[in-house]
């Protein structure tokens, strides 16, 4: 667990992501609800904007540096970094000590600062042990997993489990779980038709396993589902896996959905 | 041959309305990945032979020099013949060297990218000799005029009915009205073709999976019996292979062998695994007379040292190919050379220059299952990175591309005037679609809305609401 | 071409920063060529008993579509053969390689048997041979090349018998080398592989349409296995 003094609260920086800022605050408001009634006292660094993946994967090593010296600095001293994202965390994690692998007078702050980034869903059981949540979804889900969580991460059981713990969800593993959604970030715009493909392929999987519920960690991929789901003029309710955890489904419409009362 | 990789794009394109290759892909996509993954669980130690097969190709590569010398030794201590070939063309001309020495008219081959990289088939026909392809893939392509889409299964492209129709125009001494819907009719008509082939070839070329350096070996791997047949019934052997080939021992070929197959097709061991060693012995019943190896460098000795140096571990199983979801929905031919797949991005590249096989490693979306099923544990999608921060330093990405990500940067490194253009943006975005809850269609985006809805903003940004419930609390 | 061995060595050299530490390295390699040490070996076949090693390698080689056989004695060998023959409609013709291991085969007990000692052409349709050793990991025949055992002789015919004493079955491949060392290390301790090593699992086939599965691709269409067990444990 976490080195804190004994009784005080564990402190978690928030590192809301860019996509969950923009497009679906109520995300990172989820994120905050599980974390504060896991007992954690959680801040949000206003210092914050992106993880810097734009720049790292396009080869501009050198603002990808500035940005995470940014990143860096503005987490500092918290006890763990929390993400409500595979892919941002991802980043942190296991590519920041990459990117200053050429700096060794920097690389261990670097290295002590990753360590303490987890994605949201792994650290609420992994690190905090949460076994369920109190939480109620009325639906047949599904679950996708984001490639960098899954393989950078790790986070595969982790979401499942509380899911099964949700009353009223009835859960039905993805053929083809581990398959890229094919958003990839700048890919999904620079080869705009295969990625729509592979879209195309995740929905009709997600829609074979007859679940009226998709489900994910990263809204990089669930606004790619949702987009290629309502163009294709299907019935699926997309939705961030840490909506349904936080018991806030009630309170907002699934991704790409009108707001309807 | 000539590279179309600039093409990527127009490629993809043709290849995602193309409903023949989307069905074979789609038989590939459902048969490969889990035929792999019952070898892998059927087998405790994979995970520890990754490691060690790993290790055993780092070992070789960081000794390249010292191993080819003893590989050569042996060879020559055998009565074979060892070639040095800087590129392609000393290849191309050394073969055929060989061959005419041989008054070879026709020449059998058992697979061998090498040869596609090199593009023997022409140079051989170029100069009036006969390469007849035996694998059986090998040979479909051979007939349709095309290019392996895999480099295990070169055919598989291709559904049965698309074979018919090549065997039908080209057999044409058979009676057209003979039944050719099954696989199995259609193997049965390439035995019967090529036993004779085999058996009339001057000279037999196949490639290598592996050199043996402890032994003087070459290594060929096929499930048909192919390449044996076309190492054993010619007087000449030649076998054309890149120099990371090479394995020390015996022993340490056996291990990456127990990795070959089980991750190229999930078989627990390939039906023919042939260690060859120089020509015939005295007093053998039978055997070439001789044996030459051709040792390729084409630009394997400029990777070591760099960071592509990880990609000379490959051991051409193919797990890649089968379980990239960008392979999965373009296949092969859409790379625009030999190689394609995640292995095939990042060896183009370099061995044609990022200025044409630049838009490879950028379609890639990352995912990491190739790392994840690679033998030999190669660093795939950060060396794709490695690409693109070549092609970010030469400035060869579109320049709106480039302006747009500057810009994206630019804000990212100021946060105040990055909250305020956000809040602006879902301002914007969240009223404008306020009703329906996505955009069916976008200024600016329509890489995005052409194919897919864009869900709308909430309206405001996390921070603000964020900040706002600071404000309240207090 | 001296020029390109030189260019390519050089190359890989500086590639290598081989500078100082060139006699490390030079030792490293020779030490490594020497000691030939063996890597991980899948304990599924080397925690067997003689018996589960039997049982593995027929197992195994059933699996990828060969056929086993027992018989406790080479005198059984012709019947075994006949009765694969009758089995399969095939005619009596066959050839055989000149290997000692089936030297003492007594074939007159089957005279209809028709055998043709030597090289096999593309028109036999069986082809009888011995084998140098059998890996019961994978159900993998290892067979050699030498004087009297033409190497076509496992490709050429339709069906292919191998005749196999128990006690050649060993547990994995890198058994099979040792052995393989030790008969072909010379009177001078220096160890030269024979022309060809064939490790055959199951008969010939092919997945290259549709990835559809289909045996007899150019290599024998069947493979069956004779297993000599002079000692069996029932």
């Amino acid at each position: 667990m976490s080195d804190s003094v004994a009784g005080s609260p564990i402190r978690v920086g928030l590192f809301v992501t860019c996509l969950v800022d923009l497009f679906r605050p109520s995300v990172g408001f989820a994120a905050v609800k599980l974390l504060e009634g896991a007992g954690c006292r959680v801040e949000v660094p206003a210092a914050q904007t992106c993880c810097g993946q734009p720049a790292y994967n396009s080869g501009d090593r050198a603002d990808t540096k500035v940005i995470a010296r940014q990143v860096i600095s503005a987490f500092a001293g918290f006890d763990y970094i929390v993400a409500p994202s595979g892919s941002c965390a991802g980043m942190l994690r296991t590519h920041y000590p990459e990117l200053f692998a050429d700096e060794p007078a920097f690389l261990p702050e670097v290295e002590q600062f990753a360590e303490r980034v987890h994605e949201l869903v792994s650290f609420l059981t992994d690190v905090l042990k949460m076994e369920r949540v109190a939480a109620r979804y009325d639906g047949v889900a599904t679950y996708h997993d984001s490639c960098s969580g899954l393989r950078e991460l790790g986070v595969r059981a982790q979401p499942r489990q509380l899911l099964r713990s949700v009353a009223g969800l009835t859960l039905r593993e993805l053929p083809g779980a581990d398959v890229c959604c094919g958003f990839g970030g700048t890919f999904c715009v620079k080869y705009p038709d295969i990625s729509e493909k592979m879209a195309s392929d995740k929905i009709a999987d997600a829609a074979a396993t007859g679940a009226d519920t998709l489900l994910a960690g990263d809204l990089g991929c669930l606004l790619n589902m949702a987009g290629k789901a309502s163009r294709q003029g299907r019935n699926l309710r997309v939705r961030h896996v840490a909506e349904v955890l936080a018991d806030m489904t009630g309170e907002l419409p699934p991704i790409g959905a009108a707001e309807r009362r | 041959m000539q590279a179309t990789s600039h093409e990527f794009k127009a490629n993809a394109h043709k290849a995602l309305g193309d409903r023949n290759l989307q069905a074979a892909l789609g038989i590939l996509k459902r048969d490969f990945p889990g035929r792999r993954a019952a070898a892998v669980d059927r087998l405790p130690e994979f995970e520890q032979l990754r490691d060690e097969g790993r290790a055993i190709k780092n070992h070789t590569l960081a000794h390249l020099d010292l191993y080819l010398e003893a590989f050569e030794q042996k060879v020559t201590s055998l009565g074979g013949q060892v070639h040095w070939a800087a590129d392609a063309a000393e290849a191309r001309d050394q073969i055929l060297a060989i061959c005419r020495a041989a008054g070879a008219r026709t020449v059998t081959k058992g697979k061998s990218m090498i040869s596609e990289e090199i593009a023997l088939n022409d140079h051989l026909e170029k100069n009036g000799i006969e390469p007849v392809e035996t694998d059986l893939g090998e040979y479909i392509i051979q007939l349709r005029h095309e290019t392996p889409s895999h480099i295990i299964g070169p055919a598989i492209h291709l559904v049965k009915e698309q074979v018919a129709d090549t065997f039908r125009d080209a057999h044409t001494h058979l009676d057209p009205a003979r039944p050719l819907s099954e696989p199995r009719q259609l193997c049965d008509e390439a035995r019967a073709l090529l036993r004779p082939k085999f058996l009339a070839a001057d000279v037999g070329i196949t490639g290598a999976n592996f050199l043996v350096a402890e032994t003087g070996s070459s290594i060929i791997v096929t499930n048909e019996g192919n390449g044996d047949l076309t190492q054993n019934l010619t007087r000449v052997h030649i076998v054309i292979t890149s120099i990371e080939k090479m394995v020390p021992t015996l022993e340490d070929v056996s291990t990456l062998l127990r990795l070959l197959a089980r991750s190229a097709t999930g078989q627990e061991f390939s039906t023919y695994t042939t260690v060859s060693s120089g020509p015939r012995r005295p007093g053998d019943a039978d055997g070439p007379e001789e044996y030459h190896v051709v040792l390729l460098d084409n630009g394997r000795s400029a990777m070591l040292g760099t960071e592509f140096q990880d990609m000379l571990r490959c051991i051409r199983c193919g797990a890649c190919y089968n379980h990239c979801p960008v392979y999965g929905t373009v296949g092969g031919h859409a790379y625009g050379w030999v190689y394609g797949g995640p292995m095939g991005s990042v060896l183009t590249p370099q061995l044609v220059g990022v200025e044409e096989a630049g838009n490879l490693p950028n379609a890639s979306t990352f995912c990491g299952r190739c790392e994840s099923v690679c033998p030999m544990k190669i660093p795939l999608p950060k060396m794709m990175r490695h690409w693109r921060e070549r092609e970010f330093e030469r400035h060869l990405q579109p320049p709106v591309y480039r302006a747009g990500l500057a810009a994206w940067s630019w804000l990212a490194r100021n946060p105040p005037l990055y909250r305020l253009a956000t809040e602006i943006g879902a301002a914007v975005l969240g009223w404008a679609g306020r009703s329906r809850g996505r955009f069916r269609a976008l200024p600016l985006a329509q890489g995005w809305t052409n194919g897919r809805d864009l869900p709308a903003p909430e309206g405001k940004t996390f921070m603000a609401l964020w900040a706002e419930r600071q404000k309240r609390a207090r | 071409m001296p020029d390109s061995r030189e260019r390519i060595l050089g190359n890989l050299r500086r590639s290598l920063r081989r500078g100082g530490d060139g006699d490390a390295a030079s030792a490293a390699v020779r030490a490594r060529l020497a000691e030939h040490r063996a890597n991980t070996i899948p304990a599924r076949a080397t925690e067997l008993d003689r018996d589960g090693r039997i049982r593995l390698f027929q197992a195994m080689a059933e699996e990828v579509a060969a056929t086993v056989a027992h018989v406790t004695s080479l005198d059984d060998v012709p019947d075994a053969v006949a009765d694969y023959l009758a089995r399969h409609n095939l005619p009596s013709d066959m050839v055989v390689t000149e290997d000692p291991e089936l030297a003492p085969i007594p074939w007159e007990r089957r005279p209809t048997l028709a055998l043709r000692p030597g090289v096999a052409t593309g028109a036999d349709l069986v082809g009888v041979t011995g084998a140098f050793a059998a890996v019961a990991e994978t159900g993998t025949l290892m067979l050699v090349s030498g004087p009297g055992m033409a190497t076509r002789n496992n490709f050429l015919p339709d069906n292919h018998i191998v005749v196999l004493r128990a006690d050649q079955i060993v547990p994995s491949y890198e058994e099979g080398w040792e052995r393989l060392r030790a008969l072909k290390t010379l009177t001078d301790g220096k160890f030269t592989m024979p022309r060809t090593v064939n490790f055959v699992t199951g008969p010939s086939r092919t997945a290259d349409i549709e990835l559809k599965i289909e045996l007899g691709a150019h290599g024998p269409r069947r493979l069956h296995i004779v297993i000599v067990d002079d000692t069996p444990s029932d």
